[in-house]
């Protein structure tokens, strides 16, 4: 049953199969006729094609850039950086010049530089952040929607409880008690991230698992376990595409909002958010310093909502080809 | 028993819980994990006989339990406890003032928030996936993305600093004043909370709109030959209307998390200022009272939403009969 799983089957050209699919396939490779074509084509079609099929909408391919632009300041930035993020190179404040192109900060270092190096520790933290809560809520949803037992109340209304607190201000509760610290940061906010994951995934559990193949593997005897991850998984891709990207705008919102905070990367790290709790008490003399780092933040995290946008439209594009939904 | 009543009884017994649950959490939050309230007040240089006399001062010696019902007791009437920084003020006394002005604020946001969004909602979802609808959800798209306290600091560029100078950038208001007194200082904190909770109410009207539209009493209607006018003001609007109170409820809801950012951002004078100092002071008790305060707004504007939306259903209400 391993084979048709997507990690196994990643490693194979896409092109490679439609021949499949003609039959001429899977003479070559005998060991997959016990798996239905069609499900193979749909699975392994889903989580390639949905992008590209989302590439057709101006709407992603402007995200895209802005998202790709955000990115290659942060790979690149620290290389092109004309000074170091921690050198005093003017006055604080000072204007922009010959010498610092974006003026100086609070304490007289070179924006631009701290702008270029800033950009890494939003993107990371967020991701691993979203990929936190990305686990967590897809395993929650999974048990709770395919497990037909009291688990599943349970699960679900201590969703609920969850959901009451606002991301931030579960936080800010576990900082308070631990003070700032990265990791502490990082999984909290996987862990408010997963609660609406968990309800979309539970949503479409629900469903799936009253198809016939689920029905023909329990029927198999195969364990509940490997049903949910092998079987009623990879059928949710699509969704879970959408969920990916709605959650990664929501980190990188609540990440930098706590570096504002004064909760995230502490000084004297160059970090975007960070340079505008920093800077905003100069904002009359020198907005440059606070300026730039939030609209580089608000192209990122607009950025990555459109994207995301064209991917839900693709996805109901895709439903509708396939008549599955 | 009536069945509308007992489905109200027991989702507000179901609030209950929830409440119960939360005001745990809150509590183990603060208790479970590895630093403690004594050595946070004393710092981590403190000599362990010090630690300790603290901790028997605070009651923190006692099982978790005793503690967890100390806590909640004093709550529930009213005594959040002494916060542990400065001269050790009651808890209610320090908030007290900040509450009403955080209210102020976010009743001032949904004003301003919620009128322009609900006809924007409606007409996108009336004239949906035309220009109009193109635009309008674009829009919600980017203000849905940006962080709240990006949207401020673009207000404060836009309107107090840089470019017009017609608003102060920073909320001071006097503390024997009342907020509603002051309104400048309210304008920019409010537009900016609003602008952050609007494209959810747009999105979720179009949504609602849309789908009462397509629906088969609507179709029905039509095809029975009723005039449009007729179609949307009595078979349209009463199911539409639904959605918004929720759409209400969930706003409030979310303001009430949004205003950290933003009053930190203004030094607004309301709670989630006081929370973020809370935080940096390690003021547990604070901290504790503030977080159940968000979390307890929250869940009372969900259920109130949830009891009106059975209330004024048309089809939950008739199907129960």
């Amino acid at each position: 049953m391993s084979a048709d799983h997507p990690a196994s089957a990643g490693g194979r050209p896409v092109g490679a199969l439609d021949v499949g699919l003609d039959g001429a396939f899977n003479e070559t490779l005998g060991h997959d006729l016990e798996f239905p074509p069609v499900r193979g084509k749909h699975r392994r079609r889903e989580w390639v094609q949905l992008p590209l099929d989302a590439l057709h909408y101006r709407i992603t391919q402007v995200g895209l850039a802005m998202f790709l632009f955000i990115v290659a300041i942060a790979v690149v930035g620290p290389y092109i950086a004309p000074y170091s993020p921690f050198e005093f190179v003017t006055k604080p404040y000072a204007k922009p010049s010959a010498v610092a192109w974006l003026g100086g900060d609070n304490l007289g270092r070179d924006v631009l530089s701290r702008v270029l190096c800033g950009g890494r520790s939003v993107l990371i933290l967020s991701a691993i952040a979203t990929a936190i809560g990305m686990v967590l809520g897809v395993s929650l949803g999974l048990v709770a929607g395919y497990a037909r037992t009291a688990i599943s109340e349970v699960i679900m209304r201590g969703l609920d409880v969850m959901l009451a607190f606002p991301q931030i201000v579960f936080v800010l509760l576990l900082v308070s008690v631990l003070g700032p610290q990265l990791w502490l940061l990082v999984l909290g906010v996987g862990v408010t991230l997963a609660p609406p994951i968990a309800r979309v995934v539970y949503g479409v559990t629900m469903e799936v698992k009253e198809r016939d193949f689920v029905m023909a593997a329990e029927s198999l005897g195969v364990s509940h376990f490997k049903i949910a991850f092998t079987e009623i998984l990879p059928n949710i891709v699509s969704p879970l595409m959408v969920e990916f990207g709605l959650n990664l705008t929501f980190a990188i919102g609540t990440i930098a909002s706590l570096s504002f905070l004064g909760f995230g990367m502490q000084p004297p790290a160059a970090d975007w958010g960070l340079m505008i709790n920093e800077n905003r008490v100069g904002l009359v003399i020198q907005p440059y310093s606070v300026f730039v780092p939030v609209v580089l933040i608000a192209i990122l995290a607009v950025g990555v909502n459109l994207v995301t946008d064209g991917v839900a439209h693709a996805m109901i594009g895709i439903d509708r080809d396939t008549g599955s939904s | 028993m009536p069945p509308l009543l007992k489905i109200i009884l027991r989702r507000l017994a179901l609030g209950l819980l929830t409440m119960l649950v939360i005001s745990v959490l809150v509590f183990a939050a603060t208790q479970a994990l590895p630093g403690d309230t004594a050595t946070a007040i004393l710092g981590k240089e403190a000599t362990p006989e010090r630690v300790k006399v603290l901790r028997e001062q605070l009651g923190l010696d006692r099982p978790l339990l005793v503690q967890y019902v100390d806590w909640a007791g004093g709550i529930l009437r009213g005594d959040a406890g002494d916060s542990l920084v400065g001269t050790g003020e009651p808890v209610n006394q320090l908030l007290g003032r900040r509450v009403m002005n955080t209210v102020a604020l976010m009743l001032m946001a949904a004003l301003i928030a919620i009128p322009p969004a609900l006809v924007l909602g409606s007409l996108s979802g009336r004239f949906r996936d035309g220009l109009f609808d193109g635009a309008v959800s674009v829009g919600s798209l980017t203000f849905a993305a940006l962080p709240t306290f990006v949207i401020g600091i673009l207000l404060m560029l836009l309107f107090a600093t840089q470019i017009l100078h017609i608003l102060p950038a920073v909320s001071r208001v006097e503390p024997t004043a009342s907020v509603w007194s002051q309104m400048d200082l309210l304008w920019l904190p409010a537009l900016t909370l609003a602008l952050a909770s609007a494209p959810f109410t747009v999105r979720m009207l179009r949504g609602s709109m849309i789908e009462v539209l397509e629906s088969d009493y609507v179709q029905m209607a039509r095809l029975k030959g009723a005039p449009e006018r007729i179609v949307l003001q009595r078979h349209s609007l009463p199911n539409a209307i639904i959605p918004v109170i929720q759409v209400i409820a969930l706003d409030l809801a979310w303001m009430a998390g949004g205003v950290v950012t933003v009053e930190y951002l203004f030094n607004y004078p309301g709670i989630g200022a006081s929370l973020v100092n809370a935080v940096s002071n390690r003021d547990v008790p604070v901290v504790q009272a503030i977080v159940l305060l968000i979390a307890t707004v929250y869940v009372v504007f969900n259920l109130t939403a949830d009891i009106l939306t059975i209330l004024i259903s048309p089809r939950l209400r008739t199907g129960l009969q």
